[in-house]
């Protein structure tokens, strides 16, 4: 086996994983945790191609590596966006008056309720 | 002389792995978190201090000088950072120890006196 | 022996990702996160993307990994719902075939593997630059690094619309709310100017060898933040006009170069013949400013009461 079909494979365990932690996990930061998770195995599986594509004097094909390294920053993005969400989110249920109201819908209506406090924000 | 200078480097960076072994079982072992600083920085000094000590000559042999200046500035930086940010964190948990905090029930010796 | 490396590198990376997946305790699993971001940056240099693996240490480790602790830390865990174990089961199913697929995908890959390699080496001479992955960022991709410095700027927005409209136009909440200590304060009055030479540097060494306008542009944003947090710099409030010039420049200094591109040289993000090198160092010093603020400011979050 040889390194870069190594670390594609190790992609595709930490794609596996962020997939799993993603569907079960609890609370958000855990979602948002298996979400980088899952990019950082697509962009592994990308880092193998590009090392496979080595070739005319560089040790590893640039335009996998400049397409990850885009893919890095976005996905940064998208975790402040979540947290700042997240934080807001916490910030709004720790008020007196939307507590009650905030556990009833969690509790009943699973995924969707929780958007709910968000969304009236 | 590249033999000496192997010689060198391999005595030296075994013993910096030595360090950063003994650190790392301490930071696994030792039970509060002022003690496992104490054995993280022995790690981060020491240990990184030879491994950087017996990679200087490899450097300058391959590269020049410019290389093991680079390795010796990275070393300086880990000291400063590591020192700052140890106290930091031995501020912290000093601080959570002596106001009994739940998070630190490591130090509840200490905290049992001033509980409220 | 070197895959006895990679191999042992690539079981550390697995177990700390585990970790991270296995719920518990808010820090430890941001933490172990931020270990599989450093872990990931050596094996980004074991796969030849020293530039990858600069992005992935400061961007996907270090200030995600900042951005999550705040998470970890303003958010109590709250056990939002319940899955039984055949949801579990179900899950890791999913998470198999998702492996399997990837596996056969990595296993059976063409063989001789395609590669843009020789293109980019074709027309690599034309932009000056000695750096491959620059080239491709900053000539021919340009489009998606464009719509990447939109992203950012998107996502900034979205974050300060999160702020209560009292609050609005005024400054974040500082990241350490902690009185300054004399350790901070040293620590940050040594370390900025030679992290701000060295975020410098990246950008600039970036045309020529690994480095960058992201890299570079990640450094600088950590400094700011770390003379924040010392309390050497007051956090600004979003509603200054040169906070936001600065958070502007980047973006539409390169959307105005590539509308430029339509009438100078015929096509969008076309750049003038022989003054390539000159475009592309000028886009990259605006980027590279915008890309360093942006970052700060999405790691303080959206403006929280203080006037600055």
């Amino acid at each position: 086996m040889s390194a870069p079909v190594l670390f594609g494979l190790l992609g595709a365990a930490l794609s596996a994983v962020g997939v799993y932690g993603l569907m079960v996990g609890r609370d958000a930061l855990a979602r948002i945790l298996a979400f980088n998770l899952l990019g950082g195995g697509v962009f592994l599986v990308f880092g193998a191609v590009a090392r496979r594509g080595a070739g005319a004097g560089f040790a590893a094909d640039p335009v996998p590596q400049a397409l990850v390294i885009t893919g890095i920053v976005v996905a940064f993005s998208a975790t402040a966006l979540a947290v700042a969400l997240l934080k807001r989110l916490a910030a709004l249920r720790a008020r007196p008056g939307a507590a009650p109201a905030k556990v009833a819908g969690a509790q009943a209506e699973g995924t969707k309720g929780r958007v709910q406090p968000g969304g009236d924000a | 002389m590249t033999l000496v200078l192997d010689i060198f480097t391999v005595v030296l960076v075994a013993a910096g792995l030595l360090f950063f072994i003994v650190g790392t079982v301490g930071l696994l072992r030792l039970p509060d978190p002022l003690a496992r600083l104490h054995a993280l920085t022995k790690a981060d000094n020491i240990g990184l201090g030879l491994l950087v000590l017996g990679l200087v000559p490899q450097a300058v042999v391959a590269g020049g000088g410019l290389e093991a200046v680079k390795m010796v500035a990275i070393w300086l930086l880990v000291q400063l950072s590591s020192g700052a940010v140890s106290q930091l964190m031995g501020d912290v948990a000093y601080h959570a120890a002596m106001t009994a905090d739940p998070a630190a029930p490591d130090r509840s010796a200490h905290g049992e006196e001033p509980a409220p | 022996m070197s895959l006895l490396l990679d191999a042992i590198l690539a079981l550390l990376v697995l177990a700390a990702a585990v970790r991270v997946a296995a719920g518990g305790d808010g820090f430890a699993r941001v933490v172990a996160f931020m270990g599989v971001g450093l872990l990931l940056g050596l094996i980004w240099v074991r796969l030849a993307a020293v530039d990858v693996a600069l992005t992935e240490v400061a961007v996907g480790s270090g200030i995600t990994g900042l951005v999550l602790l705040q998470a970890a830390a303003d958010a109590p865990l709250t056990r939002e719902r319940e899955v039984g174990l055949l949801y579990h089961l179900c899950a890791g199913m999913v998470g198999l075939v998702v492996f399997a697929a990837l596996a056969v995908v990595v296993l059976l890959l063409p063989d001789p593997a395609p590669s843009l390699a020789p293109d980019v080496v074709r027309a690599l001479p034309a932009t000056d630059l000695g750096n491959p992955v620059t080239g491709v960022l900053l000539v021919f991709r340009a489009l998606d690094t464009l719509l990447e410095t939109m992203v950012l700027l998107v996502a900034l927005i979205g974050v300060w619309s999160l702020s209560p409209d009292r609050h609005w136009r005024r400054a974040p909440a500082p990241l350490w709310p902690a009185p300054p200590s004399g350790a901070l304060d040293f620590l940050a009055r040594v370390l900025v100017p030679i992290g701000a030479l060295v975020g410098i540097y990246m950008f600039w060494a970036g045309a020529d060898v690994p480095g960058g306008a992201f890299q570079g542009g990640a450094v600088l944003a950590a400094m700011a933040l770390m003379a924040m947090m010392a309390g050497l710099s007051p956090v600004p409030a979003i509603g200054g006009a040169g906070l936001r010039l600065a958070v502007l420049a980047g973006p539409f200094a390169f959307l105005g170069v590539g509308i430029a591109g339509w009438f100078l040289a015929g096509a969008f993000l076309d750049y003038p013949e022989g003054f390539e090198k000159t475009v592309i160092i000028a886009v990259e010093v605006a980027i590279t400013v915008s890309i360093a603020v942006t970052l700060a400011l999405l790691v303080l979050g959206p403006p929280m009461g203080r006037k600055a």
